[in-house]
Formats: structure tokens, C-alpha cells, sequence
């Protein structure tokens, strides 16, 4: 039977015949002229650090304007810097969490146990500075193994696994340290490495410091792997649709899992630069870096149902929170506007995640 | 193509069997599809089509029957050892990445990594190969309307959607090509694009199976029609041997395919 022979038995119906004599091309753009509204839209949804840095560059100004030419001084800037690393680096670790639709509430749990497993390893046992860090980037791994797994394997919402952990983890950091602080002293006799992250480079009366170098080193390290290498694709994949990417072959709890335990070592990594910037390993530093975290990945666009945001957004995000604080401060304001622009912030940001998400 | 018994089967299925409790969605199907041709699947719901199409590309084990592959007994435990056995399934929920570009999602799962040192040691993606790779794909199915492959999928039409997922599997399909009603969600003038894409896969040389409701749609396009009823294939008719009614009164059971014995066209 020929091919001929089907089309001239089986004409399609005069519906569509009416519909091809319409127009032969189906898949093409003929929309109207976008409007402004239109064209802002796609220009923020493929552009997902768009927002966010438009905010920052007029936070910047704002503040200057405000508090003077002593804003804008490479000192203050350098100290911007310095006070966002902590959150900066937990905020890598929870955007690839959330990347995958997924929320880490344990980062700052994770950080704390890890920087009192460092700082007891290299000051009570006594091992090598080298091999106590290394412990402690372990203990971050085995954190977020353990998040992980039970992500994976026991199916259970990530919200659920990290605020369990953040408590657990928070208490094995409490028992372990048996509630003492490692004073700085003590550190600095035993493992002066642990402080390398505290050292200042000075330049122009900018001090920069290495925490937040290797900070910005950790930045370029995840966007080289989330845009450069199959296993990022395969992240946003996992976040965006997790049904289709198993179809397309990926193996998503495998993504998952390293995904957690990737964060729980960036969360380690986090512990090294919490040591460095207060000089002591205290199991009561970092409280509030969970939501902290949060907050600096949503004002940086990553949108919390997944599959869509840039890691670099999350460092803007944490300098948006930064610049506010310090301005802020600078200005004379009391504190609890700080909390409070935050708070219109993270607000603002989710609803621009909304309007932009939308096609 | 008068002379299919002649030829050996590209896919076959003999004798499957898979339940579900007491449910059972294949009651010893038999399964035939040859070389180059588009062999249309249709039944009523719950006839257990979906549950045969799911045995033919990995998605499901079957729990008797056996399954070859160009003569070959083939075993799936996973879509992907269908995929690398060269048989590529066009989802009927698409399976893209709407927040990922066209080349990445023409790609996915399977990306191509840098020559030398950048690809074994920085596992560095070749985006460029990648991109010229779609490019390709795209303009030889006819879908180069599409001007970037920079696009978030999300951004496409329905049709154009559709039209990368084709193009996914067509680009990576060795034999078969399985696609799981690929018109459902489109409209008249995407459809229309979208079965004349399956007709330019066949022409290609890979053969098609494709899996619909829609009786014009399956009427136009497909060489023979495999009618599934109650777990088990009951008839093959031809379009231009018999009318749709007759397609729908084999697959409601009321005509008995037993009866009329041109219905069984691959005999």
C-alpha cells in the first residue's frame, strides 16, 4: 500500500483544510507589538539577576545620597562585603537546595556543629589544623548525606527532614560542645588556619578578607558547575519538573542526594569563614542564619518553587540585605527598621518571583 | 509494504502479561510493529494500551511475555535501557524542562562534554556542538521557525513544544519511535504541524508508534491500526480497508473482530 493511496482515502477534515488555507505556518510569532509592560516581563524572566541588581545599584545610590560620601568609601564597602559572607556562603548551599524546590532550615544548624567539630579537633584532641578542618568539612557532608537520604530515600518534604535536623543537629552541636565556648586564644595557639579566613588583604583602605574571598570563589565554583557542566542542568531539571526529568532519563534522587551533600559541605565551608570572622567557635553563633539564608536567596529572584534562579542572584541578594543594614545603621536608624525593610523586601521579591514566573 | 509477514518485526511483543492486584492490564498481549511504518495503537480507556506502550519503552515490567527487538529477546528494567536500546518516547505530558533552553532539552540526560582535559577533568559541557546539534535537528524536521535555541522551552507554543520533543526522539531514536498522544493538548492547525511531523519521522526510516483517541488524526497518518480491547490486542485493520466506525465498534466490542476475517492485518 503506497503512501498515496492513504491521503486520498483519508483527506484530513474540511475543518482543517480551512484552518491550513488560513495560514501554512503554524510554530511562529505573529503576536502584536508587545507592550511596555510585555516587553519588561521577558526582559526580567530571562534575566533572572535583572531585578535584583536594578535594586541594589538603587540601594547603593539611595544610600549614598543619604549618608554621604562615607557610604561609598572602599572601607564601608569592604565591610559590607565582610559582614554578608556567612549568609552569602549558606545562601550558595540554599539556593542549590532550592534549585531543586527543596528549603534547608538546618545550614546554620550544619555550620555551627561543623565549626565546634573543627575547633574541639584542633584545640582538645589536638590533631593537625589541616586534619581537623577536613573533619569538619565531613561532618558538613555526613549533615547533608543524612538530609539527603532521607529526602530520597524516605520521601519525606524536605521542610519536614530540615527542621527536624536543624533541632538535631543543633543538639548534638550543644552536647558535643558540652555549651563551651573555644576562645580565640586558644585557636589561634592551636590551629591559626582556622583563623586564615579572618586575615585581611588591604588595598586602596579596602580589607578584604579571605573568608570573603573564598566566598567569591565558592560563587564562581557553583555557577561554573550549574551552567557549565551536566550535572547543573540536570539540578534545574530536578527542580523544574521532576516527573520529566526522570523520563529524560536523569536519575533525580541521585541529583538530590548530591545535592545535599554538596550544600552540607558549603555549610562547612561556612563554619571555616563563622571561625575566621568572630575568632572563637561559640555553639551559639549563627542562630539566625537559616532564615537569613532564605531571605538573601529570595530577594536574589531564585524562586522558591524551583527549577528557576541564578546563584549569582544570591550573592546580590545577600548585598541587598547588607547594603540595607549598613546604611541604614549609618543613617542613624534604629534597628528594628532594618528588620523591617527586610521583611518588605522578601515580600516584594516573592511577589516579582510570582509576576515573573508567569509566560 | 504488501508483504509484511515477509518481514521481520523491528518490535514484538508476544504473549505479555502485567497485573496489578487483582487488576490485569495486559492479559497476554501480542504486539507487532514493522519496519518503517506508522502503526497507530487504539482502545478504550482502560483497555490497557498505556500499560503495553509502558512495556514497549522500559516504563513498566511485564510479568510474563517476551519482547524483541529487531529479532532480538530485549529485557527493560528502565525507560533507559529502552532509550539505549534505540526506542525514544515522546511523552504525552512532553517530559521538557519548561525553565531549560531547547538545545539543553534536546540534550538532557545525555549532554556532550568538551574534548580533552575540560571534559574529563572539568566535565565542561559543549554547548557549542550542542547548539549547532539542535539547530540541525530542528531544521530537518522542518521547525525552523524556531529562531532561538537560546529559548526557554516555556516560552514555545504547545506545537513547538511538541515539536522539540519530537525532535528529541527522532534525533536520538535508532529504530522506534513511541509517541504517547502527541495532538491531545494541541489545536487544529499544531496538530495538523505535528502529524506531519510523524509522517517526515517515518520517512526518515524509523518506525512509529503512535498512541491516540483521535480517530481522524490516527486515520490519517497511520499504515495500520492495532486495536487493544480488554488487555490484548484484538485486531489490525488498515484505514483503507475499514472506516473509523468500524475502528471504534472493534475497540467498544461491539463488532467482533472474529467475525470479519480481514481484521487481522498483519496475518
Amino acid at each position: 500500500m503506497s503512501e498515496s493511496q492513504i491521503l486520498s482515502t483519508q483527506q484530513p477534515a474540511a475543518h482543517e483544510r480551512i484552518a491550513d488555507a488560513a495560514s501554512g505556518a503554524v510554530a511562529e510569532f505573529n503576536l502584536p507589538q508587545p507592550t511596555l509592560a510585555e516587553k519588561a516581563h521577558r526582559f526580567f524572566h530571562s534575566n533572572p539577576t535583572a531585578a535584583p541588581s536594578i535594586v541594589l545599584l538603587l540601594a547603593i545610590g539611595a544610600f549614598t545620597l543619604i549618608v554621604g560620601e562615607r557610604f561609598l568609601q572602599p572601607f564601608n564597602m569592604s565591610l559590607i562585603l565582610q559582614q554578608v559572607t556567612i549568609i552569602g556562603i549558606l545562601g550558595i548551599a540554599q539556593t542549590l537546595i532550592i534549585l531543586t524546590a527543596g528549603i534547608d532550615l538546618s545550614v546554620g544548624a550544619i555550620m555551627v556543629l561543623t565549626s565546634v567539630v573543627m575547633g574541639r579537633m584542633a584545640v582538645e584532641v589536638g590533631l593537625p589544623p589541616s586534619a581537623a578542618l577536613g573533619l569538619g568539612l565531613l561532618t558538613g557532608a555526613l549533615c547533608g548525606f543524612i538530609n539527603g537520604q532521607l529526602v530520597t530515600r524516605f520521601k519525606l518534604p524536605p521542610f519536614i527532614v530540615t527542621l527536624g535536623t536543624w533541632n538535631i543537629f543543633f543538639a548534638l552541636n550543644l552536647w558535643y560542645s558540652k555549651s563551651e565556648t573555644i576562645r580565640a586564644q586558644a585557636i589561634d595557639n592551636a590551629a591559626p588556619l582556622l583563623h586564615w579566613t579572618g586575615r585581611t588583604l588591604e588595598f586602596f583602605g579596602a580589607k578584604l578578607t579571605y573568608g570573603s574571598l573564598l566566598m567569591l570563589a565558592l560563587f564562581f565554583i557553583i555557577w561554573y558547575a550549574l551552567n557549565w557542566t551536566a550535572w547543573g542542568k540536570h539540578v534545574y531539571a530536578t527542580g523544574d519538573d521532576p516527573a520529566a526529568a526522570r523520563l529524560a532519563g536523569i536519575r533525580t534522587d541521585r541529583v538530590l542526594l548530591s545535592v545535599y551533600v554538596v550544600a552540607g559541605v558549603i555549610c562547612a565551608i561556612g563554619a571555616w569563614a563563622l571561625i575566621g570572622r568572630i575568632g572563637s567557635v561559640s555553639p551559639q553563633a549563627g542562630m539566625t542564619a537559616n532564615l537569613d539564608s532564605i531571605t538573601a536567596v529570595v530577594i536574589g529572584g531564585c524562586s522558591l518553587f524551583g527549577g528557576r534562579g541564578a546563584i549569582f542572584g544570591t550573592l546580590i541578594g545577600a548585598l541587598i540585605v547588607g547594603v540595607f543594614r549598613n546604611g541604614l545603621a549609618l543613617a542613624g536608624v534604629d534597628v528594628l527598621w532594618q528588620e523591617f525593610t527586610i521583611g518588605l523586601l522578601i515580600i516584594v521579591a516573592v511577589g516579582m518571583d510570582q509576576w515573573i514566573r508567569k509566560v | 509494504m504488501s508483504n509484511l509477514s515477509a518481514q521481520q518485526p523491528v518490535l514484538q511483543a508476544t504473549q505479555l502479561i502485567k497485573r496489578y492486584g487483582h487488576v490485569t492490564a495486559l492479559d497476554g498481549a501480542d504486539f507487532d510493529l514493522y519496519p518503517g511504518e506508522i502503526l497507530a495503537v487504539i482502545g478504550d480507556n482502560g483497555a490497557g494500551k498505556s500499560s503495553l506502550i509502558k512495556a514497549l519503552s522500559g516504563a513498566l515490567v511485564p510479568d510474563a511475555g517476551e519482547i524483541r527487538l529487531d529479532g532480538e529477546r530485549v529485557e527493560f528494567k528502565s525507560p533507559m535501557d529502552a532509550r539505549n536500546a534505540g526506542i525514544e518516547t515522546v511523552y504525552q505530558n512532553l517530559a521538557v524542562s519548561p525553565s531549560l533552553n531547547i538545545a539543553d532539552n534536546l540534550f538532557l540526560g545525555r549532554e556532550k562534554r568538551r574534548p580533552g582535559i575540560l571534559g574529563s577533568v572539568f566535565r565542561m559541557l559543549d554547548r557549542k556542538a550542542m547548539h549547532n546539534e539542535a539547530r540541525t535537528k530542528l531544521s530537518e524536521l522542518g521547525l525552523l521557525t524556531i529562531q532561538n535555541i537560546n529559548q526557554a522551552v516555556e516560552t514555545l507554543s504547545g506545537g513547538q513544544r511538541q515539536g522539540v520533543a519530537v525532535a528529541r526522539s527522532a534525533a536520538f531514536a535508532r529504530h522506534v519511535v513511541i509517541m504517547d498522544e502527541p495532538t491531545a493538548a494541541l489545536g487544529v492547525k499544531e496538530s495538523r504541524k505535528v502529524l506531519n511531523l510523524i509522517k517526515e519521522v517515518r520517512d526518515r526510516g524509523l518506525s512509529v508508534v503512535l498512541i491516540s483517541h483521535n480517530m481522524p488524526h490516527v486515520f490519517e497518518v497511520a499504515d495500520r491500526i492495532h486495536i487493544h480491547r480488554l488487555g490484548k490486542r484484538i485486531a489490525v485493520i488498515k484505514p483503507n480497508t475499514h472506516s473509523m466506525s468500524d475502528a471504534v465498534a472493534i475497540m467498544t466490542g461491539a463488532l467482533n473482530p472474529e467475525d470479519h476475517p480481514s481484521c487481522t492485518a498483519n496475518a
